[in-house]
């Protein structure tokens, strides 16, 4: 078989994968969010927190639960990360440094999973293990209890309640991330991926030099990592360490892992507005943008354009040889369309092209398909945008599902758009404005540096993670103000879309008219592509010039 | 604010009780799994004579002409499982360049080969700077002077070859790829 004739057949096998099972596994989250009753062990859970379960929030309440919850999640584990040295299993390793451990514990509860450090000579097991996996499955629950709450606000009627956050945050972990990640887990262990908690064995190689191998608990770690849509690696070199992603069958079992809750979740949404085309429509065009950037990065990769690809004979640098360029390509689009930021491959050596792709996959602010939550919420948002651009073309009031599309709503909509690109753009700007700071962090010269800088802003505000990681990091500058693009570019957002889900809510739907555009169907999916690439493309394009586009030119 | 702070206390019982959860309980069960295929789960170790040599997924630094060899290695000095990661130089990165030209008449002055011929993956640094396999291609690279060195058959060295190669899993999925400690633990397996 020719290499290309795999690579497509191998993208081909996943979409079938996610075809099967988006329909069934979208229905059941639907009904997890639905369901009246609970669990016994949730039960048991609501009474050891002090939860009252049946309490019906509205949405400045499930605000500030999210808030509050995210708030004591960053203390928790910043303390964590600082009395490392003085807990069990932490292979004698030294607490983490302030500016560290503030950057690490907003990384891992804002989903983003931005990593300044190297998992194996900073982290302990413990640490990694009841510290940031936790994060890994609460903040993906997080992101999955928001997206949850905006459906409500179409699907609910003249009530000013949007559902009780502290369910969903449990029953998110306890019935979808909890059982997918053990399943996986376990496939991931039959792969030869490692789950034990030794420190460091000391080898002598057959060559006769010395080896430390180090293992812990990563099957368990890299299963939801990937299912949350988190992204943190056991160990710096992530995904691409054969302890994680031992064989070509598994890399696609993550790359499968990424995608599926993000892919399903449109689905849901359908089933909860009682309108299965309005997902179909939401999934289709997530679909599509996905699946042109794996196109383009594929080709990019196999292609291997750029002076060094040239001179190698292949863009082979940063990629291990078990993927081959095809199943790291798939996979850097699947991680940079998920805002999941595991790599298996390094993102800064890719092709120009390639890698200009996975930053421009990140502007596009995670909605194709998106992290879990984020991505749906963060489509409808652009979906509402997209009612109201229709709505002044035609001359009529604007409504989606029903619900007009007001002053205050796109207000909440506005503002919600403006927000990651400013954060990312003034980010960017103060270091590649700021010579020290350019000097003390970017690795390349010329075009590429700044893609660096615009890369690791993106990846923050976006809370993606992953990094053209010739970009150091690990300043502390460089942490403080990363830190903040990931804090705001989580939060904000998220404290919006609530907002717009409260006054959604509210309102008695209006019937559906003949002059009502219909928002399922290839037309408006055209408009709702179209508009996710016009806003991104007006608010990136200089900088992108600048970047990437004048690197594969020069 | 105090609705906040009552809220952040809730969270914080909570915060607890799903840490128990999913930061004890279910490592501790996927852990308990492991058990039952210990050889996968603590690594794939291989052992030569009794002593383990390595992991068979986690490539090692190998020298002389007596062995196979591995792709170039970012992880430190090379293969240091403490200090995993890639080069992260960029495409058209000047250093990346010569480094990689230097390479190509390092590997065909060692293998006696026209430089043109040298693949891809012998020239670049993996992702992990773990990388246990070489290409196929690499490999054959490699064949004459491994068998010479050894004063083996080149047709048994080749058969050695074949193997520690693996194909794209069901036929399709990544590439194709030889486990270079694998074949080098064959080689000495002979002797």
């Amino acid at each position: 078989m020719t290499p290309a004739l795999a690579a497509v057949l191998q993208i081909g096998l996943l979409v079938l994968a996610l075809a099967a099972v988006h329909v069934p596994f979208g229905d059941y989250m639907a009904r997890v969010f639905s369901d009246s009753r609970h669990l016994r062990a949730e039960r048991v859970i609501y009474r050891l927190g002090g939860i009252d379960a049946e309490a019906d929030q509205r949405w400045p309440a499930y605000a500030r639960a999210v808030l509050g919850f995210s708030f004591v999640s960053v203390l928790l584990l910043y303390a964590f990360l600082r009395l490392q040295d003085q807990l069990p299993l932490s292979l004698g390793l030294p607490a983490v440094g302030p500016d560290g451990a503030w950057n690490t514990a907003v990384s891992f509860v804002t989903n983003t999973n931005w990593q300044w450090y190297s998992g194996e000579s900073v982290m302990g097991h413990l640490v990694q293990m009841s510290g940031l996996a936790v994060q890994n499955f609460v903040s993906a629950a997080v992101g999955i209890a928001v997206a949850i709450a905006l459906v409500r606000g179409f699907a609910r009627h003249r009530t000013d309640r949007l559902g009780n956050f502290w369910v969903d945050l449990v029953r998110g972990t306890v019935r979808i991330l909890l059982p997918v990640a053990f399943l996986a887990a376990v496939l991931l262990l039959v792969g030869g991926a490692v789950q034990n908690f030794a420190g460091p064995q000391e080898v002598t190689t057959l060559g006769g030099a010395t080896q430390s191998i180090v293992g812990g608990p990563i099957a368990s770690q890299e299963a939801i990592k990937d299912l949350g849509t988190n992204g943190g690696g056991f160990f710096n070199a992530n995904s691409s360490h054969p302890f994680e992603n031992p064989t070509a069958w598994t890399n696609l079992l993550e790359i499968f892992l990424l995608l599926v809750i993000p892919f399903s979740l449109p689905r849901t949404f359908g089933r909860m507005v009682g309108d299965r085309r309005q997902g179909l429509t939401i999934l289709g065009v997530m679909a599509s943008i996905w699946l042109a950037a794996v196109a383009v990065i594929t080709w990019a990769e196999m292609r291997g354009l750029g002076a060094v690809p040239q001179a190698a004979g292949g863009a082979m640098e940063g990629k291990e040889t078990r993927f081959g360029e095809a199943a790291s390509a798939l996979f850097a689009a699947s991680t940079t369309g998920t805002s999941t930021g595991s790599v298996n491959s390094f993102h800064d050596s890719f092709t120009a092209l390639g890698g200009g792709v996975t930053l421009l996959n990140m502007m596009l602010g995670e909605v194709a398909p998106g992290g879990v939550g984020a991505g749906l919420y963060g489509m409808l948002v652009l979906a509402v945008l997209t009612v109201f651009l229709a709505g002044l073309m035609v001359g009529r009031t604007p409504q989606y599902l029903g619900k007009r599309i007001g002053r205050r709503e796109i207000t909440l909509v506005a503002l919600y758009i403006l927000t990651m690109p400013t954060l990312l753009l003034v980010g960017a700007a103060i270091t590649a404005g700021t010579p020290a700071l350019v000097d003390a962090s970017v690795q390349d010269p010329g075009a590429h540096g700044l893609s660096e800088i615009l890369y690791a802003y993106a990846s923050a505000t976006n809370n993606n993670g992953s990094a053209f990681a010739g970009f150091g990091a690990g300043t502390p500058y460089q942490n403080v103000a990363l830190g903040l693009g990931m804090l705001l570019g989580r939060f904000v957002p998220i404290v919006l879309v609530l907002a717009l889900a409260g006054s959604l809510a509210r309102q008695q739907p209006v019937a559906v008219g003949a002059g009502t555009l219909p928002t399922h169907g290839p037309v408006f999916a055209g408009l709702l592509g179209f508009v996710v690439l016009v806003v991104a493309g007006l608010t990136f394009f200089p900088a992108l010039a600048l970047a990437p586009v004048a690197e594969a030119l020069l | 604010m105090t609705a906040f702070l009552r809220q952040s206390v809730v969270g914080l019982r909570l915060l607890l009780v799903l840490t128990v959860l999913t930061g004890l309980l279910y490592p501790a069960a996927v852990y308990a799994v492991g058990r039952t295929m210990p050889e996968r789960a603590d690594g794939s170790m291989i052992e030569v004579d009794g002593q383990v040599v390595g992991s068979r997924l986690l490539g090692q630094p190998f020298e002389g002409d007596e062995w196979f060899l591995p792709r170039p290695s970012a992880a430190g000095d090379g293969y240091d499982p403490l200090a995993t990661g890639a080069s992260n130089l960029g495409p058209e990165n000047p250093d990346l360049l010569a480094t990689v030209e230097e390479r190509r008449a390092e590997v065909a002055d060692r293998e006696g080969v026209d430089p043109a011929e040298v693949p891809a993956d012998a020239l670049t640094a993996s992702g992990s700077g773990l990388d246990p396999h070489v290409s196929p291609e690499y490999a054959a690279l490699q064949v004459a002077r491994v068998a010479r060195h050894r004063g083996l058959d080149e047709g048994t060295v080749r058969g050695l070859v074949v193997e520690a190669t693996t194909d794209r899993e069901l036929g399709l999925l990544g590439a194709p790829r030889v486990n270079v400690l694998e074949l080098n633990v064959a080689l000495v397996m002979l002797d």
